[in-house]
């Protein structure tokens, strides 16, 4: 278990890291749905005893005890509500409790993660737990609840400290021995097999394991030649079956009902009474009968299909070896169009080539469906994060807030998802923090009195947009522009400011209204931060507020897109590539369609709607012959939900294409304002830059 | 343990690459960058115009898959340009994370230049751009100008970027 171990240990540590926050994270979800709710429903009731019990089971291998004294507090507490079924809890404070707790243990495992020792003390809350539970528990008045509850409080020192306490089995006893495999790959078998036989010690009388030692042994060795266990209850076979089938990457399992195994005992050396008779007295053995049949018949009649599917077939990758497929998947589509684009076929007859080459073109193509699906993934993930800070911010600020998220199904790139949470996390914490009005000012403004904070997600075509909108007070204008003269950043008269002007000097370094810090701000992320963090991902930020109604925070971001289809064209000598998503349609001009304005600007009316002309050797700097709108093409694109004409000279074609950032050196420059978005590497080896249809018409309109 | 060696190493590595510099001529003058800096030289090859930045950044390239800015430094430098031609070189640099092609006219030798050969540029700013010269190294009777790279790729000058409309 320590550094002799070398990389055994690392490799545990990281599950235990993984595994310990995967279902912390469970955990507050539950939590949240439960405070929601008002009420603790028989499954989540369940659902957290068993997090908390693989918790305390986990850090207890792994030598945190704090940690597994904390989960251990917090098990026995759920474990008295799930069999006495108490009236009189408390939910909120049941939420509080559980939720500090989870903290606790996220914290003790982040520093475990970052290397440190785990040295967060554990006993106020464990104090805390342990009172709520006396308090609970002694209004239950029933004396074997409080039985119940104060040998659990023991147990938890018992089984840490792997005290051994031989018992008494009761005649009526079953026997049985049990003989089980590890699947391969699932890796610290020693310590699964350690974590079954901790399961099920639960309800047994007494057991024994052959190898004795568990943990110690090589996980190679129980891999091969499986572990077993012997050991009487008094729960049937049907009863058992679902302890062994719940434990993960377990192959197979042999469960024999014997009339004893002494002999076997025998004959792998375990006499009774011997060190490795895992014994104990915790908690569930005063009635663990009673309980555990209706246990598993709800959980198995609520979602069988599910548990069992999660188990079966999802696997955690490292997100590198998806980059790094991502990666080989956008060459193999660059080589592709190398192929079946070469210049030297150009003028070849090939029947069975070009049949062969459509062949390759649809593979690649769900290829890079597969891929890029796979690293998609819902964005209700980071939205729960964000449920978490409104509840523990209206606390603590005393603002009643009703938090709505809509469109948590959406749909999003793992690495910006990444990105997003921590500009989301500033900006509820500013909707909270700057947003909300305190209720009795809400009262007084004649609005509702319970404020709400919305969280919305949706795909628009190829971005995706989030918005974060609060009906409090909204922005002031006039601060803003203030606080922008005394820091000298006006460069025109304040009259002539947009809205869209105004509010972005909010996201300027150092640009601050707040006239007092609190708890909440002032943490070093400022908005140009939030500023800085979406427009890594290629992303964009908009401010809508109205005073005293309240302010949106809309961040659009492209939804991955590392690849796109796109519509080649040429200017000149370029090539530009413009993504499908953004054109409607193209066509060549009649002369009579084009409309002069007096500044001499160019409009076409196409079917009734008057649409502006961009030319896109003006807007590029590019030399050309084609000057003449008949002679070259009109391209009809559409971005933001404006609509605009751009020309150029003609069309080469439709591609897929990868697309690529713009080197960094490049960003310090206005190209982006230019209207390009990125490039891509043509078939040929050359470089297209990508434009963007929000980005050109923004530039005009 | 690993960790100890593999920093020797880091350290032998650097000390080989210490006091060597790639040399250029542009124009009069003689021009050295160090060449820990550098990753490759190859040859002038097409270039792809990005519109909005100052005329010196002539655009970007494809480098074997990788895409990266090129300058052109008798532009940068303020010169008068010359044609490209086989002798025309970029050198690829790479620091901070950033990649980026310098264009010369051509490159000389790699030459050993010790600290002490090395003396500071003159603190005045004169016509001269000396704001991207480390130092100036002394090689026999000649002197080669040192160029701080670091100061090239961060240097993004605004006053000279092209005016759009």
């Amino acid at each position: 278990m320590d550094d002799s171990n070398g990389n055994g240990r690392d490799q545990m540590l990281d599950m235990f890291i993984f595994e310990s926050n995967q279902l912390i994270e469970q955990l507050e979800e539950i939590m949240l749905e439960t405070e929601k709710n008002g009420e603790l429903n028989a499954d989540n009731i369940n659902e957290i005893f068993r997090i908390m019990h693989t918790i305390k089971g986990s850090s207890a291998m792994m030598a945190y005890n704090n940690i597994s004294k904390m989960a251990h507090s917090v098990e026995d507490l759920f474990f008295f509500i799930r069999d006495k079924k108490p009236q009189n809890i408390d939910i909120s404070e049941i939420c509080d409790l559980v939720l500090a707790a989870s903290d606790f243990i996220k914290l003790e495992v982040l520093k475990v993660d970052e290397g440190k020792e785990s040295d967060g003390d554990e006993k106020e809350l464990e104090a805390r737990i342990k009172q709520y539970l006396g308090l609970i528990s002694g209004k239950d008045s029933a004396p074997e609840a409080a039985a119940a509850a104060a040998p659990a409080g023991n147990a938890a020192q018992s089984t840490d400290e792997q005290q051994i306490k031989t018992s008494e089995v009761p005649p009526d006893d079953f026997r049985y021995t049990a003989k089980l495999y590890f699947e391969e790959g699932g890796q610290m078998e020693n310590v699964r097999a350690y974590t079954i036989v901790r399961n099920l010690i639960e309800f047994t009388h007494e057991a024994y394991t052959y190898p004795k030692d568990l943990i110690n042994t090589l996980p190679e060795l129980i891999l091969e030649n499986g572990f077993m266990i012997f050991f009487a209850t008094n729960l049937e076979e049907s009863q058992l079956r679902p302890i062994f089938e719940e434990a993960l990457y377990l192959k197979s399992y042999e469960l024999t009902k014997v009339d004893s195994y002494q002999k076997e005992l025998e004959k792998y050396n375990l006499a009774a009474g011997d060190t490795t008779k895992v014994n104990d007295t915790d908690a569930p053995k005063v009635n663990p009968v009673a309980k555990l049949p209706d246990q598993n018949a709800n959980k198995s009649s609520t979602d069988p299909a599910a548990s069992k599917g999660s188990k079966l077939s999802l696997i955690s990758v490292n997100v590198n070896k998806l980059d790094n497929l991502m990666n080989l998947v956008g060459e193999l589509v660059i080589s592709e169009s190398m192929v079946t684009k070469n210049p030297e076929l150009k003028d070849l007859q090939l029947d069975n080539f070009n049949k062969a080459a459509r062949q390759l073109r649809k593979l690649t193509d769900e290829l890079q469906d597969i891929v890029m699906s796979i690293r998609m993934i819902p964005i209700a993930g980071t939205f729960q994060k964000m449920q978490r800070i409104v509840r523990d911010m209206s606390r603590k600020l005393n603002k009643d807030v009703e938090f709505v998220t809509v469109g948590d199904e959406t749909e999003v790139d793992k690495n910006i998802v990444d990105h997003l949470s921590d500009p989301l996390m500033h900006l509820i914490r500013n909707a909270m923090d700057h947003g909300v009005e305190p209720e009795d000012e809400r009262v007084k403004k004649g609005k509702a009195p319970k404020a709400r904070i919305t969280l919305t997600a949706h795909n628009t075509g190829g971005d995706i947009m989030i918005s974060v909108s609060d009906d409090g007070s909204g922005i002031n204008k006039d601060r803003i522009i203030k606080k922008a003269r005394e820091a000298g950043l006006l460069t025109k008269p304040e009259s002539e400011l947009s809205e869209k002007e105004i509010f972005s000097f909010l996201l300027m370094p150092g640009f601050s209204t707040k006239e007092k810090v609190t708890e909440f701000s002032g943490r070093g992320v400022g908005m140009d931060v939030v500023k800085q963090n979406i427009e890594e991902v290629g992303g964009s930020i908009s401010i809508k507020s109205i005073e005293g109604e309240g302010s949106t925070f809309t961040i659009v971001i492209p939804l991955t897109l590392a690849i796109a289809d796109a519509m080649e064209l040429s200017v000149g000598n370029c090539v530009y590539t413009l993504p499908t998503v953004s054109i409607k349609e193209s066509f060549r001009a009649k002369d009579e369609d084009i409309i002069y304005d007096n500044d001499n600007n160019e409009m076409i009316m196409i079917r009734g709607n008057i649409y502006p002309i961009i030319r896109l050797y003006d807007l590029l700097k590019i030399e050309t012959s084609v000057k003449k709108l008949n002679e070259g093409i009109l391209i009809m694109i559409e971005g933001d939900n404006k609509t605009a004409c751009i020309f150029a000279d003609k069309l080469l074609g439709e591609q897929q294409v990868v697309v690529k950032p713009l080197p960094k050196y490049l960003i310090h420059y206005a190209v982006k304002e230019s209207g390009i978005e990125g490039c891509t590497i043509l078939g040929d080896g050359s470089i297209s830059l990508i434009l963007s249809a929000k980005g050109i018409i923004s530039r005009i309109i | 343990m690993s960790e100890a060696l593999s920093q020797q190493l880091m350290v032998q590595e650097e000390d080989t690459q210490q006091g060597k510099f790639l040399t250029f001529p542009l124009g009069n003058e003689v021009f050295g960058i160090e060449i820990k800096f550098v990753t490759e030289i190859i040859g002038i090859q097409s270039i792809t115009y990005v519109p909005n930045v100052p005329v010196y950044v002539r655009g970007i390239i494809n480098l074997r898959g990788k895409i990266i800015p090129v300058i052109d430094i008798r532009l940068k430098f303020k010169k008068p340009t010359v044609e490209y031609d086989d002798r025309t070189c970029i050198i690829v640099i790479d620091l901070k994370d950033t990649s980026i092609g310098l264009i010369v006219d051509c490159v000389s030798e790699v030459l050993d230049i010790s600290d002490e050969d090395i003396v500071p540029p003159p603190s005045y700013k004169t016509g001269f751009q000396n704001r991207f010269i480390k130092g100036i190294g002394k090689v026999g009777s000649d002197v080669k100008l040192l160029l701080d790279c670091e100061k090239i790729i961060t240097d993004n000058e605004p006053d000279t970027l092209v005016s759009v409309n």
